[in-house]
């Protein structure tokens, strides 16, 4: 038997594909990714119209499917984060169905559930074998872990590998076993890979971003939470990463042995496993060329899928056992609730990815973020977008002092004992308007463009159009 | 007093304004071009400021072009103030 074919076309025409139905992508190609375009390429060819795309996440990369939702070869989008690219197109109603948006750890769960049943899905493989043992780890187009793909490659209903570099069976460090593959194309090319990975995320040297991460930092010191065991994820904006780093030299200054690393992971991460601030890092996305390079050669840096990761419905996963989570955010309100969908003129440019999973599980979650960003204050009254709910957002961390959350008095008498600058976070709100004046709310239209689902599939927010002039 | 020559200040950085200022002839009037990446938000409260700040100093006739890239008042007021200047020949 051969599950080789010869190309995309054949392999969708094998997989019975049909208009109406649902097929499925992942993102760890990033920016890089050539796969989920070449397939549309081939589906309007074939004429297959009216479908659903599951999507783990999309990027500016992925601008042509504007014109395939024009075309009517795209109908519907489900989605964990949008670009600003497509976004736009998305807010200003392209579209007759709303997106729907779920967290990178609802995804999975609806996924394996049922709820949202995958027809065929298309496996960008930056190695794999004949069969269909498939990897990120290796090939021009490394990316690293390939945790997204993992459901999708196992319960839709066809899988169909695309792959750039195909090896001799069997594929020895396989990530996604051929038992649930279906089919494989070999293809010149599956991604671009200056789009793929960063040669290195930076650390900021931005004097306000250095300012929140040694708050941050020692905020975490403060709470309690920073002795042996202790498990982090950190976003890779400069922020952030930059609190990581503070928080590396604490950890080595007091000789703290961490538990795990955990979610997207940059080469800061790698350099806290490699230094023994953590036992394991466990990797859902590599972010840069440094964690594809870890999660190859070092056996204690594995991979996770996304349910692994983040599923509610999973009987654990890894977010539940997460101390602290470092996390950014466009918008937050006095009441905690968190933006990250849209922007401040309404239009999507973003999504909750592990945001609203990490902050559900993490026993702190921390947003960190500068009191305004370009004359628009971070703290509002009410969120645009609800993407994370507040009672799940602990502390918010700007360079004019640490709002923290009423529900978690615990960590406002903690951070106090440790000197640091506890703010209201009404007060941060006023302190940015009195700066920068209040600014004119967006006003949108009626047509609903996107859902947002919370990780339980519960309706969190809907997103409006943006009326275009 | 005259702009006797184009002249510009600030640059493209967030949080920063890129004001330019160039003569025009007497009885013209002000002719200001904005765009900022929070019109929506503070358009009308930009362009107050720059109106304002050429009335203080006595400009009756000018083109200023501005690319505001979410300045505050006095980072908008200091851009134009030194525009200006620059403008009139005292650098």
């Amino acid at each position: 038997m051969s599950k080789l074919v010869g190309s995309i076309k054949e392999a969708i025409k094998l997989a019975g594909l049909k208009d109406g139905m649902t097929i499925s992508f992942h993102h760890h190609l990033r920016n890089g990714d050539m796969v989920a375009v070449m397939v549309l390429d081939v589906i309007s060819e074939l004429g297959i119209k009216d479908l659903n795309v599951n999507i783990s996440s999309i990027f500016d990369t992925h601008e042509p499917f504007i014109e395939y939702i024009r075309d009517g070869v795209v109908t519907g989008i489900e989605t964990d984060y949008m670009g600003g690219v497509v976004g736009r197109a998305v807010s200003e109603g392209i579209m007759n169905k709303p997106v729907i948006f779920r967290t990178h750890g609802g995804r999975p769960s609806d996924i394996i559930n049922g709820v949202s049943p995958i027809d065929v899905a298309f496996i960008a493989a930056p190695t794999s074998d004949c069969m269909g043992n498939c990897t990120g780890k290796y090939g021009k187009s490394a990316c690293g872990s390939l945790g997204y793909a993992f459901a999708d490659a196992m319960y839709a209903k066809k899988s169909v590998v695309i792959t750039d570099n195909l090896v001799d069976y069997p594929l020895v460090d396989y990530s996604i076993a051929e038992n649930y593959i279906d089919y494989v194309v070999n293809v010149d090319k599956i991604g671009e890979p200056s789009g793929i990975v960063s040669g290195t995320t930076k650390i900021t040297k931005d004097p306000v971003g250095l300012v929140i991460a040694d708050y941050a930092a020692r905020a975490i010191e403060a709470s309690g939470l920073l002795k042996d065991g202790f498990s982090f994820q950190t976003g890779a904006g400069g922020a952030s990463l930059a609190a990581a780093k503070y928080l590396k030299d604490i950890m080595l200054k007091k000789n703290i042995k961490g538990s795990y690393g955990l979610g997207g992971i940059t080469s800061y991460m790698v350099d806290m496993l490699k230094e023994g601030c953590f036992k394991a890092l466990y990797d859902v996305q590599c972010f840069d060329l440094g964690a594809v390079e870890s999660i190859r050669t070092n056996p204690n840096h594995m991979e996770v899928t996304a349910a692994h990761y983040a599923s509610p419905t999973a009987k654990s996963s890894a977010v539940d056992s997460l101390d602290v989570v470092i996390l950014g955010a466009t918008e937050i309100d006095t009441d905690f609730n968190v933006n990250v969908h849209t922007d401040s003129n309404g239009y999507i440019m973003g999504g909750s990815g592990g945001h609203s999973d990490t902050a559900a599980g993490a026993k702190m979650s921390m947003i960190v973020a500068p009191l305004s960003r370009a004359r628009l204050p971070i703290v509002v009254d009410k969120v645009l977008c609800k993407s994370t709910p507040g009672n799940t957002v602990d502390v918010l961390v700007t360079q004019r002092g640490i709002a923290v959350n009423p529900l978690r008095q615990d960590l406002a008498d903690a951070f106090r004992g440790a000197g640091l600058p506890v703010v209201d976070i009404f007060d941060l709100r006023d302190m940015a308007e009195k700066l920068n004046g209040k600014p004119n709310k967006p006003v949108l239209g009626d047509k609903e463009v996107a859902k947002v689902l919370y990780r339980d599939g519960q309706l969190l927010d809907t997103i409006y159009n943006v009326p275009v002039k | 007093m005259v702009i006797q020559k184009k002249a510009c200040a600030g640059t493209l950085e967030s949080s920063d304004i890129y004001v330019e200022v160039s003569p025009l002839p007497q009885g013209s009037g002000i002719k200001l071009d904005l765009n900022s990446v929070v019109y929506a938000q503070f358009g009308k409260e930009i362009e107050k400021v720059i109106m304002e700040t050429l009335a203080e100093l006595g400009v009756e006739d000018a083109e200023v072009v501005a690319s505001d890239r979410g300045a505050v008042d006095c980072t908008i007021k200091a851009r134009v103030e030194t525009a200006v200047c620059r403008g009139r020949g005292e650098e």
